[in-house]
């Protein structure tokens, strides 16, 4: 039957037209995502003379290029152990606190904002809180005679960024965490109790080894999160403070290392750092699930 | 009914302050450009100002554009690994994940080396003066980056919610060519998802700084960093704008969850 067939041809012998379909997709992914940054790899190892070179990754030795390097790894260290600590608390506090229902629905949704609400407008933000003239600055001084800035603190430091990067970082915790630690099953806390575990004994041997592997994926999610981050931290600081994608910034603005090849190489000491942190995320989660199913 | 335990409403009472009182400051601090008093001077500023009216609507005309070429690279891809090469996902599913991987400013810098020095792919940008300038198609592409992962997750979950092989078979039966299937079967049976996509495109396109600063493209994102290296008050009222934006796709997100079919099929 001609019928037929022609609607088994559609379904069975149209490899072509899939391919064909797909074809968009694949040229996109060459074109946008790897050819670029596999160029910028490459071109990392290539010297002045356009020969193979290691003297590229050797120049990254250098004072500010290590210095740079330095500050991110502590902020994105800082703001991503913080980050995970305070989420996992919050999303306890929502889901085996008992808090109600709306409370928890309003702390999810707003989460899902916070986790997007990074960039230009978050250091604006930051500014009116707790910058010079900032609402927390001023109420601290004239209600409780405390001066933070004569204190030694500065929104234009470590500690200030470190601070505005947890307004995304700690959103993405409990957005991330919240699935698992509903996964952890009401039985198990009665079964242990039943045995006469206390409440830290079940926490210490069965909540916490359970959720381990996901509190440590979402950790390398965070850190890679806060260390590819540039745009809060411009607005903010402008190119006062010295961090890897600032320098980055500015060497592609303006070639301010005053050699493509290492902007290539400091390129790639960022991308080797983002990537080996998401591999680490997606191996860790990938074993994670097989507990919380 | 649940109370809660009194820790936990500790715990709430202390993020949620840690969480309102910059939303708080931002809106008091863009009141305040008016001595002794509140007013909305700021906003009429930044609403009036022309450089706000060009890049607002320049980066909304990007964002639409970014979706709708964004939808039609993820759509048939999704679509054909879905119904004829499940071999094919795993890898598909990585590359939807690079822009998650790999740092917006590695991207951009990526495109400036590839594309500059040669004009190998045409349209994409210029040299004016000796500095590239990366045109919106570029910004476009770049873009569509960026809003991969949640573009291709919001598609693939609309595709799971439906019988793409009996609806194409169907289809098929029916007389209709692939075009046809894609563009007026698949498509609206997941519109709700495909919009859920856009938003969220959307919402990350609109502020964007980063790609669009070294490209030389004067979008919303690149005005707000410049106002706030020269402006005092103007800058949260922007932050205020901006949230309010995110706050309205996101919540339209929430809202299109609402219309989603529930039934998802079995495989």
């Amino acid at each position: 039957m001609p019928f037929w067939r022609r609607v088994r041809s559609g379904l069975s012998g149209g490899t072509l037209t899939a391919l064909l379909g797909v074809a968009p997709f694949v040229a996109f992914a060459i074109l946008f995502l790897i050819l670029p940054t596999l160029g910028l790899v490459v071109q990392a190892f290539i010297g002045a003379d356009g020969g193979f070179t290691l003297q590229n990754i050797v120049d990254l030795s250098q004072p500010q290029i290590v210095s740079s390097f330095s500050i991110s790894l502590r902020i994105s260290a800082a703001s991503a152990a913080i980050g995970a600590v305070v989420g996992l608390i919050i999303a306890l506090a929502i889901i085996r606190g008992k808090l109600p229902e709306s409370i928890r629905s309003t702390v999810m949704t707003f989460s899902g904002v916070a986790s997007n609400f990074a960039g230009i407008p978050l250091a604006f933000a930051f500014l009116s809180t707790l910058g010079r003239l900032g609402l927390v600055t001023v109420i601290l001084k004239t209600v409780f005679g405390i001066d933070l800035y004569r204190s030694g603190f500065n929104l234009l430091s470590f500690w200030g960024l470190t601070i505005t990067y947890l307004y995304f970082q700690i959103p993405l915790m409990v957005l991330i965490i919240a699935p698992a630690i509903d996964g952890l099953k009401k039985e198990w806390g009665e079964a242990a109790a039943t045995l006469g575990a206390t409440p830290y004994q079940f926490w210490r041997y069965i909540g916490l080894p359970v959720l381990w592997p996901n509190l440590l994926g979402t950790l390398s999610l965070l850190f890679a999160n806060a260390f590819g981050a540039i745009a809060t931290a411009y607005a903010l600081t402008g190119s006062s403070l010295n961090i890897v994608p600032i320098l980055l910034y500015a060497q592609i603005r303006g070639d301010v290392l005053q050699n493509p090849g290492l902007g290539a190489a400091l390129a790639l000491g960022m991308i080797v750092i983002t990537a080996l942190a998401n591999v680490i995320y997606l191996v860790i989660r990938a074993r994670a699930e097989r507990w919380l199913k | 009914m649940t109370r809660g335990k009194p820790w936990a409403w500790v715990v709430f009472g202390l993020a949620a302050l840690y969480f309102l009182l910059p939303l708080i400051a931002t809106v008091d601090f863009s009141l305040r450009i008016r001595r002794g008093t509140y007013s909305l001077d700021a906003y009429l500023n930044v609403l009036a100002d022309p450089r706000f009216q060009q890049t607002f609507s320049y980066s909304i005309f990007i964002g639409l554009t970014t979706i709708l070429v964004g939808i039609f690279i993820v759509l048939p891809a999704a679509y054909y690994v879905r119904l004829r090469l499940p071999q094919l996902r795993p890898l598909v599913e990585f590359v939807t994940l690079l822009p998650l991987i790999i740092p917006a400013i590695i991207l951009v810098f990526g495109y400036i080396r590839l594309y500059s020095s040669s004009s190998w792919l045409p349209l994409l940008g210029w040299q004016v003066g000796g500095q590239y300038i990366g045109g919106p198609i570029l910004l476009t592409f770049a873009y569509v980056a960026l809003g991969l992962p949640y573009m291709y997750r919001a598609i693939d979950t609309g595709l799971r919610t439906i019988d793409v092989q009996t609806l194409t078979e169907a289809a098929t039966i029916l007389g209709a060519n692939q075009l046809t299937i894609l563009a007026q079967v698949i498509l609206p049976n997941i519109v709700v998802a495909v919009l859920s996509g856009a938003f969220l495109t959307l919402a990350i396109v609109i502020g964007e700084f980063t790609i669009a600063s070294l490209l030389n493209q004067q979008v919303f994102g690149v005005y707000m960093q410049n106002v706030g290296a020269n402006r005092a008050f103007e800058p949260a009222a922007l932050a205020v704008i901006s949230f309010v934006i995110t706050w309205g796709a996101m919540g339209m997100i929430q809202l299109l969850a609402r219309f989603a079919p529930k039934t998802a099929r079995k495989e």
